[in-house]
């Protein structure tokens, strides 16, 4: 087996701290910060495994948030620390003996992960022996193993091209190739945005069982909330960067407090009759708005905006057991 | 209430042929529908089961491979006689194209010339229909989008500096500035943001409410039919198999596919545990006999195997093809 430095003290999977991302975007000669996360904090537990679902708009900042801690990405400031190791300080070695297995990623289109030149079943025994999970012998009943837990078997997929098999097939692939180095944390990117609504589910399935019985967290990026409500025990919205709500998912979508989370639940057309929209929503605003100016960032198209939003950066507040970033919930603000 | 379009027994394939080797995929397979003048009609469905096909010919714009083998397609506007999309010249389809019959493509964020500005867009686009000035074409985009509830900055911008949506909204209010009395829309909201897709879809409503005009809406997505689509027709491998008042079909599904497909998907007011349907929908060249979702169906009679089902007529509007609710019919003792 690989050498695994497990930490001794802490129970905490997953540290964001303060993280941030800046991209600097030039214009000529002049060149313009564009803050794509801007510090997002949360912390997943070792001993409890959990789905964290990650949803916003797109440009909200949800993949670059992924890609920084899947390490693809450098963080402008802030700290990351994975089992209580600080991941900008592990050497390269490291990284990839151990970082890189705890930490797997699954993308969007399974199509395009993989080479249509190459069969597919080829990626899953090239990571066994990248990280020498079986010995050649072994090699067939390991990656069988795997597929079992993704409802697919070695068998079906054996010498078979990506364009063989059906979208849902391909992502349960995309999955398991993931699960081969056995790891503790899964980031999907949007997982099911490809695929149709009656495989959608299935995949979806999949994860809450993976959680379940394999005890792996898998943090969700998705911007289908009813998926996330479906599935997730967390969930984080994101607007511009900004993590402006979090916490549990019942709550968070079931009573919505920021006023961005609550325009995101009252969209999702419901397939339900009686539940069609009757109201119509204003929409005016919502282009030419400028991504960095002061004070809140919703300010623009909140329908309950203050005066304080447009000059003050909105704290976070603790406020029926999740975190809102909005002045509305600000005790110091209500009383003047 | 006449009807604007009809489509009878279409029958669209395609046919290709390479190394000597015939392949034929039966993406439209003996569909029949009928659209009301100023309705909005919904096509629902998988990917890969026809609708994008079955688009395509209704809007007599398929090109080889894919070839209408049976069937007839027929617009008829107030005014004029029947009109035949299939039999139509290059000539006579510019006549009717987006005057009386409009089309918003698929991913239309893509469609706007990157190196021309809104308005000059604009002005080709009215122009190639009608005989007017770049200051009179501009004065109607302009009307036209202060209407919508669109701002008029748009026009002076490149296609890039506006957002996805912004795009998408531009390019609907391009396909219908001549005001066209059937309008065909290919998966509009896709790939949107849910906040900016109710956004498309309260701009197509209130272009139908304007001007009256028919909607002809195809998506994936059945909440996006049920808050737009006054009918719905739900497509599987080619075929309809249930059509009807989208609140009747979504409230009280027949066919054993809709019935999973409406209650595969999540809702934010419970979180019980969704099953999706098992399989995948077959491969168009070489469809299973008989009933094409008998594979994946958990009521399938032993005759579903061999006997393609005939459409039956449930309630007036109310249209199934299946054995299974055939039976269930012919049992029930008459009212």
């Amino acid at each position: 087996m690989r050498p695994s430095p497990e930490p001794s003290s802490t129970a905490e999977l997953l540290r964001v701290e303060d993280l941030t991302k800046v991209f600097n975007i030039r214009h000529g000669f002049s060149t313009k910060q564009f803050h794509a996360v801007d510090g997002a904090d949360f912390s997943l537990q070792a001993d409890t495994p959990e789905i964290l679902t990650i949803a916003g708009e797109s440009g909200s900042g949800k993949t670059t948030l992924a890609r920084m801690i899947l390490g693809m990405e450098q963080l402008t400031t802030g700290v990351l620390r994975y089992k209580g190791r600080d991941v900008a300080s592990l050497t390269r070695k490291e990284k990839r003996s151990w970082f890189f297995g705890q930490v797997q990623p699954v993308f969007q289109d399974p199509f395009a992960t993989f080479s249509p030149l190459k069969r597919i079943d080829h990626y899953l025994y090239e990571t066994v022996s990248n990280y020498k999970m079986a010995d050649k012998a072994g090699a067939d009943a390991y990656i069988d193993n795997v597929l079992n837990e993704v409802g697919l078997s070695l068998k079906e997929i054996k010498g078979r091209y990506p364009n063989e098999l059906s979208g849902g097939q391909a992502q349960r692939v995309s999955v398991a190739r993931a699960l081969i180095t056995r790891p503790s944390l899964i980031i999907a990117d949007e997982p099911v945005s490809m695929l149709d609504a009656s495989l959608r589910m299935s995949i979806v399935n999949m994860f809450r069982a993976l959680k379940e019985k394999q005890k792996v967290s898998i943090l969700y990026i998705t911007h289908d909330l009813a998926t996330a409500y479906y599935a997730s025990d967390r969930i984080a919205v994101m607007l511009r960067g900004w993590i402006v709500e979090m916490g549990p998912v019942e709550r968070v979508l079931g009573s919505p407090m920021h006023p961005y989370t609550q325009n995101l639940k009252q969209s999702i057309p419901s397939a339900d009759p009686a539940r069609v929209w009757t109201q119509k929503i204003d929409l005016a605003d919502m282009d030419g708005e400028k991504y960095s100016h002061t004070g809140c960032k919703f300010a623009g198209r909140c329908p309950a905006v203050m005066d304080i939003c447009r000059k003050k950066t909105p704290p976070n507040v603790m406020h029926e057991g999740r975190m809102v970033k909005c002045f509305l919930y600000d005790k110091s603000v209500q009383s003047t | 209430m006449s009807n604007i379009l009809e489509a009878k027994d279409l029958k669209a394939y395609y046919m290709t042929q390479a190394f000597g080797v015939r392949r034929t995929v039966k993406a439209v397979d003996n569909i029949s529908l009928q659209v009301r003048q100023g309705e909005a009609f919904g096509i629902a469905g998988e990917s890969g089961c026809g609708k994008s096909t079955l688009l395509k010919v209704l809007l007599g714009a398929h090109e080889p491979p894919l070839t209408v083998v049976d069937g007839t397609v027929k617009y008829r506007f107030d005014d004029m006689e029947e009109i035949d999309p299939l039999a139509l010249d290059e000539r006579g389809r510019r006549e009717i194209r987006w005057k009386k019959v409009s089309y918003i493509p698929q991913g239309s964020m893509h469609v706007l010339n990157p190196v021309r500005r809104i308005r000059e867009s604009f002005h080709d686009f009215v122009r190639t229909h009608k005989k007017v000035s770049q200051a009179e074409s501009w004065d109607m985009a302009r009307n036209y989008l202060r209407d919508l509830g669109l701002s008029e900055e748009v026009l002076n911008s490149y296609p890039h500096q506006l957002s996805g949506g912004m795009r998408q909204r531009v390019t609907i209010a391009l396909a219908t500035i001549l005001w066209p009395k059937l309008i065909f829309a290919d998966e509009p909201t896709t790939a949107l943001d849910v906040v900016v897709q109710r956004g498309v879809i309260q701009l197509l409503k209130d272009i139908r409410q304007k001007e009256g005009s028919t909607l002809v809406l195809i998506t994936h997505d059945i909440g996006v039919h049920a808050n737009l689509a006054d009918r719905i027709a739900i497509l599987y491998a080619g075929k309809v198999v249930e059509e009807g008042d989208t609140k009747e079909v979504l409230k009280n599904p027949r066919h054993p596919y809709t019935q999973h497909l409406i209650n595969s998907l999540p809702r934010l007011d419970e979180r019980s545990e969704r099953v999706s349907i098992p399989g995948r929908p077959p491969a168009l060249d070489n469809p299973p006999n008989g009933c094409r979702f008998h594979p994946r169906c958990p009521v399938a009679l032993d005759k579903c195997r061999t006997i393609d089902p005939e459409t039956i007529t449930l309630e007036p509007g109310h249209r199934v093809a299946c054995h299974v609710v055939a039976e269930e019919v012919s049992h029930a003792p008459v009212a």
